[in-house]
C-alpha cells in the first residue's frame, strides 16, 4: 500500500496530515498533535536524490493517489523551503534545507474518502482492535477532525545496526458532547462512536486506552469513570500534570466482567465553568483592512507564562498574489518594538513561488506580541482564478514551533517503556516541551472581475453591429421610386366637386 | 488492422505516395518546422485508414548434419514462406532462411557423445547463437544420443536436434515436415501470433486463452502478498525475500531485455476472499467452486493497495491462507475433483494459492500457532502462473520430442526468443492502432495543433516501426524488438501528450452559440428581405393573369 520508501521516493522523513475544522487552543487546550486546517505535506529527502524538485512532485502525486487527497496541486506556487522550521525526524544525518520541501494546501477538506485509506494502513485495518471504533459517520460528526501520518527512520534494534521504517499515523477527533448531548457533558464508547471495544489488535504489542480524570483541585472528584480502571498513569504533559485511566486491552482481566469495554464518564455535579487552563503558548492572526487593493495581515502571538521568556519561530507563507511590502513588518511587544534575532525572507516570484517569511521572535513572560505587515493583492489572469473566485482566496495557516518552559518538572519518560507520551510529548533537559502550532487559515478577496463581462460585451456589440448592419442592408437593398399620388381622397374629390361647379378644370 | 494515413489541413495537393504510412512520416516532416527556424504550429489533419501491415517474420535456421547422415553434397539453402493470413487486412509471412552445412569435426565429436545434454551444452557457440536464430543438428539414425523412440531433442538454448530417418533415400524431403514442426515449436506459431494481436486487430471470435497474457508493456511490476484472515489463529511467517532471490530473480533477470521489473511484497491481516467457501461433509472440508472464483478477487484487491506509484501493470500473487474455521480449503474444478496446486490465475491480473495450514494435533492448543510456509511450493505455483500470464507458454510439444527443462533460470533461450517474436508484432500493431486513434482525434478535430515534440514522437513512432518491420523481415529479432519498444514508447508519448486532449479545444457549435446574438439580429433583414422577393414573384406571377 504505502510506497516503499527506499525504492519509489528516496524520502528521508516525511509527513502528510490533513485536517478539517480548526482547533480553539485557548479553549481547547493545546492540541497533542496539532495538523492545520487543509492539507499539509513536509519531506526530508535524502541526500542521494539528485533531483529534489521532480521527486517532491513524483512524491505528492503518489500520496495524492493513495489518500485521494488533492496533493497532487502541489506545485512551485505552494513548495516552501523552510531553513529552521522543521527539523528531519528520526535517524537521518541530513541537515542541508536543499532537501527540505514544506507545502499546505489550505483549502483542502478532510472527508471519508481520505480516511478509508488512512484506516487501510493499519496492520488490522478496522477489524480488530482499536480501530473498529473508527466509524466514519461519528467520526466526521464532530468539531475537529484532523488525520496524519509520518514516517521516520528508526533503529531496528538496541545495537542500531540496520534501520526500519515506522510509520506513525494519528487521528485527533474533538467531540463536543455538550452541545450533542442536550447539555450534558457525559459521554461513552457507545454515545460517541456507536461502537464498543471487544478485543485488541492479536499484532498489536500494545493497545490501550488513556481518559484523562485529571481534577484541578486534589480534593474534589469531579468525575466518575466506570468501569474502574485496572490502573493509573501519571503524567507530566505539556507544562501539566495529568492523571490517566488506563484500560489495557491485552489485558484479559479488562474483559473478565463484561465481554465488552464501554468507556462512560460521568460529572459528579453539574459544572458550569471548567474552562481548561490557558495554554503558555497560542496564536490568532486575521486580515485587516478595506478595499480591494491593500490589506494588513496581523498575528497575534500569546506568552502566558507567568515569568519565563522564550523564543517562537514564526514560518508564515503568503501566495504570490498578496505583494508583501516587508519594510511594513512591525513586530511589537508590550507597546516597543522587538526585533527578531533571526529573519529569513524569500520574496515570492509571480506564479512561480510564494513568499516565505521566517523569523525567530523572543516573546517576553505574560506578553502579547503583534506582527503586521503590509500587502497589496494582485490581479490575477482570467484563467488563474478559482471556479468560487468570490469565496476569497485561502492563505495557509502560519507555522509557530516554540519549546515552551514548563511550571512544573517534567519526569522524563523512557521511550521503550511508553513510547506513546515520549513521543508525542518530547521534553528537553526536564524543563520544556516543544510545541508545534498552527494558526487560522485566512481567506482573503482579491479584486474580482465580473466573469460575464465578455459576453455581455459580446452581445452588446453583436446587437448593435447588427443593427446597423440591419438598415445598412435595407439603404443597399431597397430600390426607392416616386409614388403617384392616389386618385382617391375624399377632400380631393370635394375640392374637384367645387372647382366643377367653379369652371375650374380639376386637379 | 488500419494505419493512419495523413493530409495537411488546407494543402490538399499532397504529393500522393504508394505507402501510408510513408506519407504519413512525410506529412509530419512537413509539419515540423525547419528546425532552428521560427516556432511555427502547423494543424495537421490525418484521414484515411488504409489496411495495411504485412508482416514478415524471418527465422535463420541452421541445419548441420552430423556425419553419415548425407551421403552426398545435395544441400542447399533455401527458404520456405508461408502466408498466415488473418484476417481480410493483415497477414503474417513466416520465412524459414534454412542454410545446409556439415557439422565441422569439433562438432561431430560432440555430436558423437551419449549425454545428449553435454552435447547441447557444448554445441553452443561461446557468445550463443543471436536472438531470434535457431540451430538444428540432424544426427543419424542409429545415434545415441536419444533414446530410441524420441526422434527430436529440443534444448535449453537456441539448438536442437532431430534424428535422421532411417534409409530414407531423400533425406531432406523427409525430414522437411518434422524440421517444420521443430522450428514452429522453437520460434512462433500461428496461435502464438494470434494472441499477440488478438487485442489489437479484429480476428473473429477471440478464445478465453487469447486474454491471458498481459499486454506488452515496458514494465511491470509483481507484488506478492500473504493473506492472512485470522491471525488471531495463525501466526504465518514467509521467507519471501530468500525466495524471491532464489526462484523470481533469475527469471525475471532472463526476461530482462523484454522488460523492466520491481517486485515487491506484503502481509495482509484480515482481509478475507468475497466468497464464504462451502462446507463438504464428504471430505469434511471446505470447498471453493470454479463458478465463485470470479467473485473471489474483488473485495480482496480493495485491500491489495494502490498502483498509485507506477504507471506500469501489476501483477499480484496471492497467498491465501484460509481461517481456522474454513481450513481445510480445496478449489474444485469443474469436474468437482480437487485442483492438485489449490491455485488458480485471472487472466492480466495474477495469480491466487491456497495454502492450508497442517490440521493442529490434539493436545496442540494454544493460539496462535505458527505457520512457516513452505516457499518451494509456493512458488513453483506462482512461478508456473507468471510464465502462462507472460505469455511463455511452452505448448504441447510436438509429437516425438524431448524437451530439456528450463534450468534454474526457469526460461529457456528459445522461449524468451518466442516472447520476443510475440512481443515485436504486438508492439508494432499496438503503433499502428495509436497512431490510427491518434489520426482520429485529429480528424474529429480540425484546428488542434500539433507541437513539434508531439510530431517529432509520432515521426519517431514511423520510423522505429518501420525500422521494426524491416528487422522483422531480415531475421534480426534483437534489433527489431528494441526498435518496436521504442517505437510504442514514442507512439504513447505522442498520443498522451497533454496538449492533445480534446476538451481543450472548443466545439464549433459552441463557438456559434456564442455569436449567436450576432448572427440572429442579422438574419432578420435578409430573411424579411427573402420573404419579401418571395412574395413580389408572386404577385408578378399572379399580375398577367390579372391583365387578361
Amino acid at each position: 500500500m504505502w510506497p516503499p520508501p527506499s525504492s519509489s521516493a528516496p524520502a528521508g522523513t516525511r509527513t502528510c496530515s490533513a485536517g478539517a475544522g480548526f482547533w480553539r487552543t485557548r479553549s481547547w487546550g493545546q492540541p497533542y498533535l496539532q495538523a492545520p486546517a487543509g492539507a499539509e505535506l513536509w519531506v526530508w529527502f535524502q541526500d542521494t536524490v539528485s533531483d529534489v524538485d521532480k521527486a517532491w512532485n513524483d512524491l505528492s502525486n503518489i500520496l495524492s493517489g493513495i489518500f485521494c487527497a488533492s496533493l497532487n496541486f502541489i506545485d512551485s506556487t505552494n513548495t516552501i523551503i523552510p531553513t529552521a522550521s522543521f527539523k528531519p525526524l528520526g535517524l537521518v544525518n541530513v541537515t542541508d534545507h536543499r532537501f527540505l520541501r514544506y507545502a499546505i494546501l489550505p483549502r483542502e477538506v478532510v472527508c471519508t474518502e481520505n480516511l478509508t485509506p488512512w484506516k487501510k494502513l493499519l496492520p488490522c485495518s478496522s477489524k480488530a482492535g482499536l480501530a473498529v471504533l473508527l466509524k466514519a459517520e461519528r467520526l466526521f460528526h464532530s468539531s475537529y477532525h484532523s488525520q496524519a501520518v509520518h514516517i521516520r527512520p528508526i533503529c531496528r534494534d538496541k545495537s542500531c545496526l540496520s534501520l526500519s521504517w515506522e510509520l506513525r499515523q494519528i487521528l485527533t477527533v474533538v467531540f463536543d458532547s455538550f452541545a450533542s448531548a442536550q447539555g450534558k457533558k457525559d459521554w461513552s464508547f457507545l454515545k460517541i462512536f456507536s461502537r464498543t471495544l471487544t478485543e485488541a489488535c492479536p499484532l498489536a504489542s500494545q493497545s490501550k486506552v488513556y481518559v484523562d480524570i485529571s481534577s484541578k483541585t486534589e480534593e474534589q472528584e469531579l468525575l466518575d469513570v466506570s468501569p474502574a480502571p485496572l490502573s493509573v498513569y501519571e503524567a507530566s504533559v505539556q507544562g501539566d500534570r495529568r492523571t490517566y485511566a488506563v484500560y489495557d486491552l491485552l489485558n484479559p482481566a479488562l474483559f473478565n466482567t463484561s465481554r465488552n469495554l464501554n468507556v462512560l464518564l460521568k460529572w459528579k455535579r453539574p459544572q458550569d465553568n471548567l474552562g481548561l487552563a490557558v495554554p503558555v503558548l497560542h496564536a490568532q492572526r486575521y486580515v485587516s483592512g478595506y478595499g480591494l487593493q491593500t490589506g494588513e495581515i496581523s498575528t497575534l502571538v500569546y506568552n502566558t507564562h507567568p515569568y519565563r521568556a522564550f523564543p517562537v519561530l514564526l514560518l508564515e507563507t503568503v501566495p504570490w498574489y498578496l505583494r508583501l511590502y516587508i519594510h511594513t513588518l512591525t513586530i511589537i511587544t508590550k507597546g516597543k518594538e522587538n526585533k527578531p534575532s533571526y529573519i529569513h525572507y524569500q520574496p515570492a516570484q509571480d506564479r512561480k513561488r510564494p513568499h516565505l517569511l521566517e523569523m525567530l521572535i523572543q516573546l517576553p513572560a505574560n506578553s502579547v506580541t503583534k506582527i503586521n505587515i503590509q500587502f497589496e493583492r494582485a490581479l490575477l489572469k482570467w484563467t488563474e482564478y478559482t471556479p468560487d473566485p468570490n469565496h476569497g482566496f485561502y492563505v495557509s495557516p502560519s507555522v509557530l514551533s516554540a519549546l515552551v518552559p514548563s511550571t512544573i518538572a517534567i519526569k522524563e519518560e523512557d521511550e521503550e517503556i511508553k513510547p506513546l507520551f515520549a513521543s508525542l510529548f518530547p521534553s528537553f533537559d526536564g524543563s520544556s516541551y516543544f510545541v508545534r502550532l498552527y494558526t487560522e487559515p485566512l481567506l482573503v478577496n482579491l479584486p474580482t472581475p465580473d466573469f460575464s463581462m465578455p459576453y455581455n460585451v459580446i452581445c452588446l456589440t453583436c446587437t448593435v453591429v447588427a443593427v446597423c448592419y440591419g438598415s445598412f442592408y435595407n439603404l443597399l437593398t431597397r430600390t426607392f421610386h416616386v409614388e403617384e399620388p392616389k386618385r382617391g381622397g375624399l377632400a380631393k374629390r370635394l375640392a374637384n366637386i367645387i372647382r366643377k361647379m367653379r369652371g375650374v378644370p380639376p386637379l | 488492422m488500419t494505419s493512419p494515413g495523413a493530409e495537411l489541413a488546407g494543402k490538399a495537393d499532397f504529393p500522393p505516395s504508394s505507402s501510408r504510412l510513408e506519407k504519413l512520416v512525410a506529412a509530419l516532416l512537413w509539419a515540423i518546422p525547419a528546425r532552428g527556424g521560427p516556432k511555427r504550429q502547423v494543424a495537421l489533419r490525418l484521414t484515411g485508414r488504409l489496411p495495411w501491415a504485412q508482416f514478415q517474420l524471418t527465422v535463420p535456421v541452421s541445419v548441420v548434419f552430423a556425419e553419415g547422415v548425407l551421403p552426398k553434397e545435395q544441400a542447399q539453402a533455401q527458404a520456405q514462406e508461408t502466408e498466415i493470413p488473418l484476417n481480410a487486412k493483415t497477414s503474417v509471412v513466416s520465412r524459414y532462411d534454412v542454410s545446409f552445412r556439415h557439422a565441422t569435426s569439433q562438432e561431430q565429436a560432440f555430436l558423437s557423445q551419449t549425454s545428449v545434454q553435454e552435447a547441447d551444452k557444448g554445441l553452443r557457440p561461446v557468445e550463443g547463437l543471436p536472438v531470434g536464430s535457431l540451430a538444428i543438428y540432424v544426427i543419424p539414425p542409429s545415434s545415441l544420443l536419444l533414446p530410441q523412440e524420441m526422434g527430436m531433442y529440443i534444448g535449453r538454448h537456441r539448438s536442437a536436434f532431430l534424428r535422421a530417418p532411417r534409409g530414407a533415400e531423400d533425406v531432406l524431403g523427409a525430414l522437411n515436415a518434422r524440421m517444420q514442426q521443430l522450428i514452429q515449436a522453437m520460434s512462433f506459431t500461428t496461435e502464438t501470433l494470434v494472441e499477440a494481436l488478438a487485442d489489437r486487430v479484429p480476428l473473429g471470435q477471440p478464445g478465453a486463452e487469447w486474454k491471458r497474457p498481459f499486454k506488452s508493456s515496458l514494465g511491470y511490476e509483481i507484488t506478492f502478498s500473504l493473506l492472512n484472515p485470522d491471525p488471531k489463529a495463525h501466526d504465518v511467517h514467509w521467507d519471501i525475500e530468500g525466495a524471491l532471490e532464489r526462484y523470481v530473480k533469475p527469471l525475471l533477470e532472463k526476461l530482462s531485455p523484454v522488460a523492466e521489473f520491481s517486485v515487491d511484497s506484503q502481509i495482509l491481516y484480515y482481509a478475507a476472499l468475497g466468497v464464504t467457501p462451502r462446507f463438504d461433509a464428504g471430505s469434511s472440508s471446505y470447498t471453493l467452486s470454479v463458478q465463485s472464483l470470479p467473485h473471489v478477487i474483488n473485495p480482496v484487491e480493495a485491500r491489495l493497495g494502490s498502483s498509485a506509484s507506477s504507471l506500469y501493470p501489476v501483477l499480484n500473487f496471492l497467498l491465501y491462507v484460509p481461517e481456522r474455521l474454513h481450513s481445510p480449503l480445496y478449489i474444485r474444478g469443474k469436474d468437482g475433483a480437487a485442483v492438485p496446486t489449490n491455485a488458480f490465475h485471472s487472466p492480466r491480473w495474477g495469480g491466487i494459492m491456497v495454502y492450508n495450514v497442517e490440521p493442529e494435533a490434539a493436545n496442540e492448543t494454544s493460539l496462535p500457532r505458527r505457520v512457516d510456509i513452505d516457499m518451494v511450493r509456493v512458488m513453483k505455483v506462482f512461478l508456473a502462473q507468471l510464465r502462462l500470464l507472460f505469455g511463455i507458454s511452452s505448448g504441447p510439444a510436438p509429437e516425438g520430442a524431448l524437451m530439456e527443462s528450463p534450468g534454474n533460470e526457469g526460461l529457456a533461450d528459445w522461449e524468451l526468443d518466442g516472447l520476443l517474436w510475440a512481443r515485436t508484432v504486438e508492439n508494432v500493431a499496438t503503433v499502428s492502432t495509436t497512431l490510427t486513434s491518434l489520426a482520429q482525434l485529429l480528424d474529429k478535430i480540425g484546428n488542434i495543433v500539433i507541437k513539434d515534440d508531439v510530431a517529432l514522437e509520432v515521426c519517431r513512432a514511423v520510423e522505429s516501426a518501420q525500422q521494426a518491420m524491416a528487422e522483422l523481415s531480415q531475421g534480426h529479432l534483437g534489433p527489431a524488438f528494441q526498435a518496436s519498444k521504442a517505437a510504442a514508447t514514442s507512439s504513447e508519448r505522442a498520443f498522451f501528450d497533454p496538449s492533445l486532449l480534446h476538451l481543450l479545444y472548443f466545439p464549433d457549435d459552441q463557438k456559434f452559440a456564442i455569436y449567436i446574438p450576432l448572427f440572429l439580429p442579422m438574419a432578420v433583414p435578409i430573411l424579411l428581405s427573402l420573404a419579401k422577393m418571395l412574395w413580389e414573384k408572386k404577385q408578378r406571377q399572379k399580375e398577367p393573369t390579372k391583365m387578361d
